[in-house]
């Protein structure tokens, strides 16, 4: 059962997680400066292009996003810049809440924000790639009953293997250790991203290992 | 419902946290031994002169002049000339600087660092005694009591110096009788900047012209109270250091040729004004030292000492002064008051560096001796390490002086590392630890934990065995108790009363242990489906869901040092995720939107509940709508934080100073008119809460309470914001009148507290019962006959019939108007009560409400914002709570039963701490408020437990609040529950419309819902407190300890008292609602069946 679309999900996890390395090790080697910790805004955003680059062509290459109900090339239009509206949204909403979380509101709202679009081009590009851009859909999804294939099952653990690494990432910047990653927002940012990676990872493991019990109703 | 045994259950439990708390603290606590022995001047002979009595030989100095101005920070004492735009606090003591410069042999200054804890008390202790002062002591600030170590007064006294004293009148409590003429001043009132200082300058400067003193000791306290009052960057500090200037001018000028004068501040004052902690701020006060003669062998030289600690002061005075050094003095000499070289041809013999540094050195040798015979507290091989250097130090010196010859220079160094390092071992060794103490606290807390836990997971059970669990372990731990006591007398000859608690506590927990496994297995293998539940809850994947995962985390952030540091904001993430968890979780389990989305479920795969959609999504509405306000308010909630002195870039939130220290007027204004909106609001919304649910309508105390004396304490406490406020300059003419309305309004607020608290408690109900004579004789529907036949019947199931016959419409408020519009002749019921849906909860929501508004009047006025904050958050938690509980009970999730599930307790205790930082507390000693005991009573207290307890009351206000309105959490559900099923189109109305009645029909399930809800409550501080306990013990050694470890625990385990405390109040209250519904009902009955 879902072979077929485990060694998919494979295989575009793979590509992801390669282009996430690309965008920190070619820039390493390419640019003079460079660094993770030095000049985090920068490889924030690198990645970010990089993630959403590469997700938008995988999942556009594999078929993943529903099927649209008319092909007017206005309606695809529509659709596309509908999508924008919700990735712009959604950073807002990241950064919301991450200023809510206790981040600094005007200091660094530079660093919070590129943190927001961190998460929204690891999270909520997924679930407009997945779902499209319908949010009672995205809604709908996060339950227990929720997933209606093996992709929303992925998108349910890799979104939320990437909340709680950011999560987690937090928990080191009180600390008194005065290390380069423990700076606003890189620990956070190291969170995420090694959560989505190992959600990457899981997301497959997972499906493979409970394929027998998987039990989707058609769309 | 049965209230005994819950309430005996909670006291029992928490009885057991205390033994806990007290045996850990009893052995973590630092206690060092008084040597009460005297030195006298035979024992501190030179080596070379035998014979001659120390104290016959002429000393360096006649007379002593000591000023002491109280908080005299070194930055107060520096003065910089190119600093043009000096702020309040700088350069005020020109005098100082000019006789430095002008006069490098006369005079010098240092920076004077003081040993924590810095509060005046001790400080005066450390600088007569010379000895290091510890942790406990800190305690003592209120009462001082006379000093029985040797001092240097008593040395003073012995010599047949007279020593005369003036000011801060705590000097007289501490050396009663010792003074030939004494001048004390009333200390208490630290807004009385004045009395002290104009006293002493009565007296200072005729008392210096007269010939009848040799030591004169001036303690002037205005800078101190000033900093407490106003903080340091103020006008009047400028105007106080400038008057200290001139006094210090004026003493100067009046010195004579044998007299030494020392200016010191005994300790510095943080950036607002307090002391007591151990930063630099605190302890780096300044000393001055003057002779009109040369003292000093030449200017100040770069190399020279840049700090001297507080103790170094005892010695260098005694022998400036020719008296034996206190016997236990860990001090050493000030060397440059000294000549490095014996010089022959003085008439005054004057003591050589290297000679004072002997007989001071063989003070301390003789000190460290007594006292390692005394207490076994310093570690041997230190103590050993010591007896050795001091051996070979003496033995080199004695040849040395034998001999003839000049002692190498290397041998005062070796002397000054000597004294040096008896100081670090006396100062690392103080701290003293009892590890079986320990040991045994740390045990019977985690076991305390462990019951907590099983009590709450097992409520239902121990409620029905009729708290059986109790008497038992109760009779054990007697009997252990005295066991163990009457063995210790057999054996020992005394009672030592930790262990008899340590044994009673610990075999009453083993037994209740071994009950509940008793408890636990006959329902295992009676009931099948009950089995598996009470033997699952201890997997550690149940464990780890969310609302367990984030107590865990708070506990074992206590851990570090820097989560302590930052533990406002840990909380606050915490509480934040917590709450995010709730919509995520509801929403996982498809509860949070209707499922009338998925077409499926209404197909009939699922069965679908009675429910409509715009009900849940009105639900999820409120639910959403709620957690904004809880976010909102808990982001809100982070600008009222105080700074640690840790946290380097951080600025104490503006709201926190009182009004009364606000400069710019139209701030003043601006503050004033914010704390008295927030104080009307919260008025306002309690009122309105009450009227919504018909509460308002009888005539009991309760509702006269709520109707009138809860406005008039907010008025009043609006009015005590305004007096306090008024700047004193302005209304001259008024004065007295503001003197009088500054007594008289918080004592009237006070007064009105009490007696409202006081008529909730004498009679809590608020149902107005409304008879009609006409319909009940007219309708058909309520036979009375029913009642008449019922009434052979027990009360209690006449109770349960009554009671859905008398609820039908009664939540239905006066003013709602609705009443007319809905009552429906056919179905109108005999009795119609107001309010009777809401009967538990709105006492305690009145009490909770009432008391925040006294708690809040011990505040500085900008935390009125603050308090309103908690009020929303407590009610965004309430309806979240209330929202979710019905969502889940709408889609046929609900359980039954009252239980209150982990995650809103959890909440619940999480925002207490979280106000606790909100309300501008900290878990240091430096940042209580001690201006809450004034509040009332301007002019000071005669006793330690008035103003004690107002500090309390204050510091853990939010404990406070969150405890007594715990019990909200049980019945919010029930009385939301109305309006959740008033959106379904007909159908079991009568039923839904119980509400709180619910929990009369059964009073079993609702003691075993408010014994859970309590235990839980309890655990979560509980495991907190355990958590800091852990921390203070495992990192004992760490440098922190002292300064976050060692305070934390201590707030956290008086926290943990004051929310227990209370939390029985609250959980008393309900049950005396409960006894008080019981007599209504029974007063109901011959009513309505006659």
């Amino acid at each position: 059962m879902w072979d077929h679309e485990i060694r998919a999900m494979a295989s575009s996890h793979a590509i992801i997680a390669a282009s996430m390395l690309m965008a920190t090790v070619i820039p390493a080697v390419a640019l003079p400066g460079f660094s993770v910790y030095g000049t985090h805004l920068l490889w924030l955003y690198l990645v970010s292009g990089a993630v959403t680059a590469v997700s938008v062509a995988v999942f556009w290459l594999l078929g993943i996003t529903p099927p649209t109900k008319k092909h007017t090339l206005g309606y695809k239009l529509s659709r596309f810049f509908r999508s924008c509206v919700y990735f712009f949204l959604s950073c807002l909403f990241f950064h919301t809440v991450v200023v809510l979380y206790g981040a600094p509101l005007i200091v660094s709202a530079l660093e919070t924000f590129s943190l927001a679009v961190l998460l929204t081009s690891l999270t909520t590009l997924r679930c407009l790639c997945v779902l499209g851009p319908n949010v009672q859909a995205w809604i709908r999804v996060f339950s227990r009953h929720g997933a209606m294939s093996v992709w929303d099952t992925c998108l349910q653990i890799t979104v939320a293997c990437t909340l709680v690494g950011a999560w987690v990432g937090a928990f080191p910047i009180p600390l008194d250790w005065d290390r380069p990653w423990q700076v606003w927002p890189v620990s956070c940012s190291l969170g995420a991203l090694f959560g989505y990676l190992s959600g990457l990872v899981a997301a497959p493991a997972w499906i493979h290992y409970h394929r027998k019990q998987l039990i989707y109703k058609c769309k | 419902m049965k209230g005994l045994p819950v309430l005996s259950l909670l006291l029992w439990m928490c009885a057991v946290y205390f033994v806990g708390i007290y045996i850990f603290v009893g052995g973590f606590l630092l206690v060092r031994l008084e040597v009460n022995r005297t030195s006298t001047c035979g024992d501190v002979l030179e080596p070379r002169d035998e014979s001659v009595d120390f104290c016959r030989a002429q000393p360096r100095f006649r007379r002593v002049v000591l000023l002491i101005i109280d908080a005299l920070k070194i930055d107060f004492a520096r003065f910089d000339p190119n600093n043009t735009a000096p702020r309040p606090y700088e350069n005020k003591l020109p005098v100082l600087e000019k006789t430095v410069s002008s006069k490098p042999l006369q005079s010098r200054l240092y920076p004077f660092r003081a040993d924590p804890p810095t509060t005046t008390m001790q400080r005066i202790k450390g600088f007569t005694t010379g000895s290091l002062p510890t942790f406990v002591d800190v305690g003592n600030n209120f009462a001082s009591s006379a000093i029985l170590e040797d001092n240097l007064i008593h040395q003073l006294g012995q010599a047949g110096k007279r020593v005369v004293f003036m000011g801060d009148d705590t000097w007289e409590s501490l050396f009663p009788k010792k003074f030939y003429r004494s001048l004390p001043f009333p200390s208490f009132n630290v807004k009385d900047l004045h009395t002290v200082d104009d006293g002493i300058l009565r007296h200072l400067y005729t008392t210096m012209v007269g010939d009848d003193w040799d030591v004169l000791v001036a303690h002037f306290l205005g800078v101190d109270h000033c900093g407490h009052r106003f903080g340091p960057d103020h006008p009047a500090m400028a105007e106080k250091l400038t008057q200290m200037d001139g006094v210090i001018r004026s003493v100067i000028d009046r010195l004579q040729n044998d007299t030494l004068l020392v200016v010191m501040g005994d300790h510095g004052m943080t950036d607002t004004g307090d002391h007591g902690g151990e930063s630099v701020k605190e302890t780096d006060a300044a000393i001055f030292l003057y002779s009109p003669s040369p003292v000093f062998p030449g200017p100040p030289s770069p190399n020279e000492l840049d700090v001297v600690p507080q103790t170094d002061l005892v010695p260098t005075l005694a022998l400036l002064l020719g008296i034996p050094i206190p016997y236990s003095s860990v001090g050493q000499v000030l060397l440059p008051l000294f000549p490095s070289h014996k010089q022959p041809e003085g008439a005054v013999a004057r003591l050589s560096q290297l000679e004072a540094l002997w007989i001071n050195a063989k003070q301390v040798n003789r000190f460290l001796e007594t006292y390692s015979g005394m207490a076994k507290d310093i570690p041997p091989e230190s103590l050993s390490r010591l007896k050795d250097e001091f051996a070979h130090l003496s033995s080199e010196y004695l040849t040395a002086v034998r001999e003839g010859r000049s002692p190498s220079p290397q041998l005062t160094s070796s002397l000054q590392a000597y004294l040096t390092s008896v100081r670090d071992t006396c100062r690392s060794t103080w701290a003293r630890f009892s590890p079986l103490k320990m040991a045994a606290g740390l045990v019977i807390l985690a076991f305390a934990c462990l019951m907590c836990f099983l009590l709450s997971e097992l409520s239902l059970l121990l409620i029905r065995e009729n708290g059986a669990g109790l008497k038992a372990p109760l009779v054990v731990a007697l009997t252990a108790g005295v066991s163990i006591a009457a063995a210790q007398l057999l054996t020992q000859g005394y009672i030592d009363m930790v262990w008899c608690l340590a044994a009673g506590a610990f075999s009453s927990e083993i037994l209740f242990f071994w009950r509940v496994r008793r408890l636990s297995t006959p329902t295992v293998l009676k009931n099948g489906t009950k089995g598996p539940k009470s033997s699952s809850w201890l997997t550690p994947g149940c464990l780890l869901v969310p609302s367990l995962l984030v107590p865990l985390l708070r506990c074992a952030s206590l851990l570090s040092d820097s989560y302590v540091i930052a533990e406002g904001r840990v909380v606050t993430f915490l509480v934040f995720s917590l709450a995010l968890y709730i919509p995520v979780h509801l929403n996982w389990d498809g509860l949070l939107l209707p499922p009338s989305h998925d077409p499926l479920k209404s197909a009939g795969l699922l069965p679908s509940p009675a429910l409509s959609p715009s009900a849940v999504r009105k639900e999820s509405g409120t639910l959403l709508a709620c957690l904004g306000l809880l976010v909102g308010s808990l982001y809100l909630s982070l600008s009222f934080h105080s700074c640690r002195e840790e946290q380097g870039s951080c600025q104490p939130s503006p709201f926190l100073s009182p009004l009364s220290r606000l400069q710019d007027s139209q701030m003043k204004n601006l503050h004033y008119i914010l704390s008295v909106i927030s104080l009307s609001l919260w008025t306002y919304l309690l009122r309105r809460c009450l009227c919504h649910y018909g509460n308002l309508n009888s005539t009991s105390g309760t509702v006269f309470t709520a109707r009138w004396i809860l406005p008039l304490l907010s008025v009043c406490l609006g009015l005590h914001w305004a007096v306090s406020a008024t700047p004193e300059d302005s209304f001259r003419n008024l004065a007295e009148l503001i003197r009088l309305a500054q007594l008289a309004l918080p004592r009237a607020a006070f007064c009105l507290l009490g007696l409202g608290l006081c008529l909730i408690w004498l009679d809590p109900l608020t149902v107005f019962v409304k008879t009609r004579a006409a319909a009940s004789a007219r309708s058909s529907s309520l036979p009375p006959a029913r009642y008449r036949a019922s009434t052979g019947m027990s009360p209690q199931a006449e109770l349960h019939h009554l009671i859905p016959q008398i609820y039908q419409r009664m939540r239905r408020s006066l003013d709602d108007g609705e009443l007319s519009r809905d009552s429906e002749v056919d179905n109108r019921p005999a009795v119609e009560a107001y309010g009777l849906g809401t009967v538990y909860s709105a006492p305690v929501l009145l009490f909770c409400g009432l008391l925040g508004i006294g708690l809040l009047l011990l505040h500085p006025e900008g935390m009125a914002l603050s308090f309103l904050l908690l009020m929303l958050e407590m009610g965004a938690l309430l309806h979240i709570h209330a929202s979710s509980t019905t969502l889940s009970s709408l889609h046929g999730a609900y359980s039954g039963g009252f239980n209150v599930p982990w995650t809103p307790v959890v909440l619940w205790a999480l925002a207490a701490t979280q106000f606790f930082h909100a309300t501008g507390h900290l878990p240091t000693f430096p940042s209580i408020q001690w201006s809450a005991a004034f509040v009332g009573f301007p002019d000071g207290h005669t006793g330690t437990t008035l103003p004690a307890s107002l500090v309390t009351l204050n510091t853990f206000a939010s404990h406070i609040l969150f405890a007594v309105g715990c019990p909200l959490l049980l019945f919010w559900p029930l009385v939301r529950e109305v309006r959740g099923s008033r959106g379904r189109a007909c159908g079991d109305e009568e039923e839904d419309a119980v509400m709180e009645m619910r929990l009369r029909e059964n009073p079993q399930q609702f003691s075993s819902a408010l014994l859970q809800l309590s235990t839980r409550y309890l655990f979560i501080h509980g495991a907190q407190v355990f958590a800091s306990v852990c921390a203070a013990a495992i990192l004992r050694r760490h440098l922190m300890v002292w300064k976050v470890f060692a305070p934390k625990l201590m707030f956290e385990a008086s926290g943990f008292l004051v929310s227990s405390v209370f939390l029985l109040i609250g959980v008393t209250l309900v049950l005396r609602v409960d006894v008080a519904v019981g007599r209504w009902f029974k007063r109901l009955i011959p009513d309505t069946s006659r």
